[in-house]
C-alpha cells in the first residue's frame, strides 16, 4: 500500500462556514432576534478565504502592522474532486483580524495576505472520520483548545448538503468545516512572535509563526 | 482589442472581434472566422494558476443604495465569488421556483493586469489589463444578515454571467479617458430598465483597487465587479436580460427553469 499521505495545496476556491459550532451558536443566539440581525441565520453563512491568503505549513504569517492579535481558526477542511465528490481533509489556520460583527461579509478581516494556515499534507476522506475528529491548538507549544466536530451545528454532510442546495463545488475546491471558540466566545489568539500549532491524530502538524508585516 | 474565449468545434479557443465577426487567433484555426451565433460563448478570462479572486462591490452607486432603503457606505462594502458561480455570453441563467424578487445588477468588471500589492490611487489603472461586463444576479427573497449579501444570494451556480469580451484597458483609456466615463444599460426584452453612469460610483476603480490591494495582493486575472446603479427590476423564466456598457459590450443572457 501507498503512503496516503499527499503533498497538499489548493488549487480552487477555499469556502468556509461560519457559526458551525453549538457553543458559538448558544453564546450568540440571544443577539440573533436583534438588529442588524434580525433572526438566526438560515442558510449555512459563508466566507471565502481568497488565494493570496494560503500560506504553506512552516512559512511565518505577517501581522498587519495595526493589528496587535489575531485569531487562530482551526479547521479541518475538505478537498473537492470530480463531480462534487469529497475526496480528502487537510487541516488548516482561517486566521482573522478580531471582528464582532457578523453582518457584513468579512473581506477587510480575512482576506488578508497570508491570512491561512495550509497543511502540508491532505489526507483520503476514507480514512478521516469526519465528524469525530478532534484537532488540538497550540500555541507556543502549550494547548489552547480542543475542536472536536461531533460538536458541529450541521454534521459535515448536512453541511454539504445546505450549500450544494445553490452551488456546485468545482473540482480542487476546498470547505473549512468550521473553527469553535473559546468558552468566552472568543478564538485563540496569536501575536508576532508566537508560534501556533494544529494537529490531529494522524495527521502532519500545521505549523505557522507569527511576525511583524515588514515596514 | 476585445478579447473572447469560445467553444467551437470540440475544442475552446481564444479569438478576438474582427469586423462584426470572431476570429480565431491561434493554431490550428488562427485566421478563422466565425459568426457570433456560430459559437459558445465563455467568460473571456484565460484561466489562471491559482484560484481567481472575484471581489464584488454591494451598495457602490449612490442612487442604488437610495433604492435599496441605505445609506451610501463609508467604505466598500465587499463580497467574494467564487469562480464556478461564472458563465459566458448567451447562456441560461437558473431562476428558483419560489423566488419571488430575482433581479439583474449591470456592473462593470475590471480585470487586473499585474500584480497589485500596496498600489496607490494615482497609478492605478497602470494594474488593469481589461474590462469586460457582468451581471450579477440576486435573488433577494434569500437574503439574511449575516456576513450581508450571503452567498445563497450571490454565489449561486449560473447566477454571474460575464462578457462577452475582455476589451483591452487602453482601448477604453483611449476612447474613454478612463473607466469612469460609461453609460451603463440594461434591457428586459428589449426594454430598458436601467440606466447609469460609471461616474456615479461612490468608489470609483482607482480607489478601489488602493483599497484592496492595501491588504490582499491581486494577481493578474482577479476580478473586481464594481457595482450596479439604480434600477433594478423582478425577472421572470423566459425573460431576455441584456446588461451593456459602453464601448465594453453587450452581455446577453435568458433566465430558466
Amino acid at each position: 500500500m501507498q503512503n496516503n499521505l499527499k503533498p497538499y495545496w489548493p488549487i480552487g476556491t477555499v469556502y468556509g462556514a461560519l457559526l458551525n459550532f453549538k457553543r458559538e451558536w448558544n453564546l450568540r443566539a440571544p443577539q440573533m432576534p436583534e438588529a442588524p440581525y434580525k433572526g438566526a441565520p438560515k442558510a449555512p453563512v459563508l466566507f471565502i478565504k481568497t488565494a493570496n491568503t494560503f500560506t504553506a505549513s512552516g512559512d511565518t504569517i505577517a501581522i498587519p502592522s495595526n493589528v496587535a492579535e489575531v485569531d487562530v481558526g482551526a479547521n479541518l477542511a475538505w478537498v473537492f474532486g470530480a463531480n462534487a465528490s469529497v475526496v480528502a481533509c487537510v487541516l488548516v489556520n482561517d486566521v482573522s483580524i478580531p471582528h464582532e460583527s457578523y453582518y457584513r461579509p468579512p473581506v477587510k478581516f480575512k482576506c488578508v495576505d497570508g491570512f491561512l494556515g495550509v497543511g502540508a499534507q491532505a489526507k483520503s476522506v476514507a480514512e478521516v472520520q469526519t465528524d469525530a475528529v478532534v484537532l488540538t491548538v497550540k500555541v507556543n507549544g502549550q494547548t489552547v483548545q480542543s475542536v472536536n466536530y461531533a460538536d458541529t451545528v450541521r454534521a459535515s454532510q448536512k453541511l454539504l448538503a445546505d450549500i450544494s442546495e445553490f452551488m456546485t463545488f468545482q473540482e480542487g475546491d476546498v470547505l473549512l468545516l468550521g473553527s469553535d471558540c473559546l468558552p468566552d466566545g472568543k478564538r485563540p489568539r496569536a501575536k508576532v512572535g508566537d508560534v501556533v500549532e494544529i494537529s490531529a491524530p494522524g495527521f502532519e502538524s500545521l505549523v505557522n509563526q507569527f511576525v511583524g508585516a515588514a515596514a | 482589442m476585445k478579447h473572447a474565449r469560445i467553444a467551437w468545434a470540440g475544442a475552446v479557443h481564444e479569438a478576438v472581434e474582427s469586423n462584426g465577426e470572431l476570429l480565431l487567433t491561434r493554431s490550428p484555426w488562427a485566421g478563422k472566422r466565425l459568426k457570433f451565433d456560430e459559437v459558445v460563448w465563455l467568460p473571456p478570462l484565460a484561466p489562471v494558476p491559482q484560484a481567481r479572486t472575484i471581489l464584488a462591490l454591494g451598495l457602490n452607486y449612490a442612487d442604488h443604495a437610495k433604492e435599496l432603503a441605505f445609506k451610501a457606505p463609508e467604505e466598500p462594502l465587499v463580497f467574494v465569488k467564487g469562480e464556478g458561480a461564472l458563465i459566458g455570453h448567451k447562456a441560461l441563467t437558473r431562476r428558483p421556483k419560489d423566488a419571488t424578487h430575482m433581479h439583474y445588477e449591470c456592473e462593470l468588471a475590471v480585470v487586473i493586469g499585474r500584480t497589485a500589492k500596496h498600489v496607490k490611487k494615482e497609478n492605478a489603472y497602470d494594474y488593469v489589463g481589461g474590462y469586460t461586463v457582468a451581471n450579477d444576479y440576486a435573488i433577494r427573497d434569500y437574503l439574511e444578515n449575516w456576513y450581508r449579501p450571503n452567498f445563497r444570494v450571490k454565489n449561486r451556480d449560473t447566477c454571474t454571467p460575464i462578457g462577452p469580451w475582455l476589451v483591452d484597458a487602453k482601448d477604453i483609456h483611449d476612447a474613454y479617458g478612463n473607466p469612469m466615463n460609461l453609460s451603463l444599460q440594461t434591457t428586459v426584452n428589449g426594454k430598458v430598465t436601467q440606466s447609469g453612469h460609471t461616474r456615479d460610483m461612490i468608489f470609483d476603480v482607482p480607489t478601489l483597487i488602493e483599497y484592496f490591494s492595501a491588504f490582499m495582493t491581486l494577481q493578474p486575472g482577479d476580478l473586481i465587479l464594481t457595482g450596479t446603479p439604480d434600477g433594478v427590476v423582478n425577472c421572470e423564466v423566459g425573460d431576455v436580460v441584456v446588461t451593456s456598457i459602453e464601448g465594453v459590450g453587450d452581455l446577453t443572457n435568458t433566465l430558466s427553469e
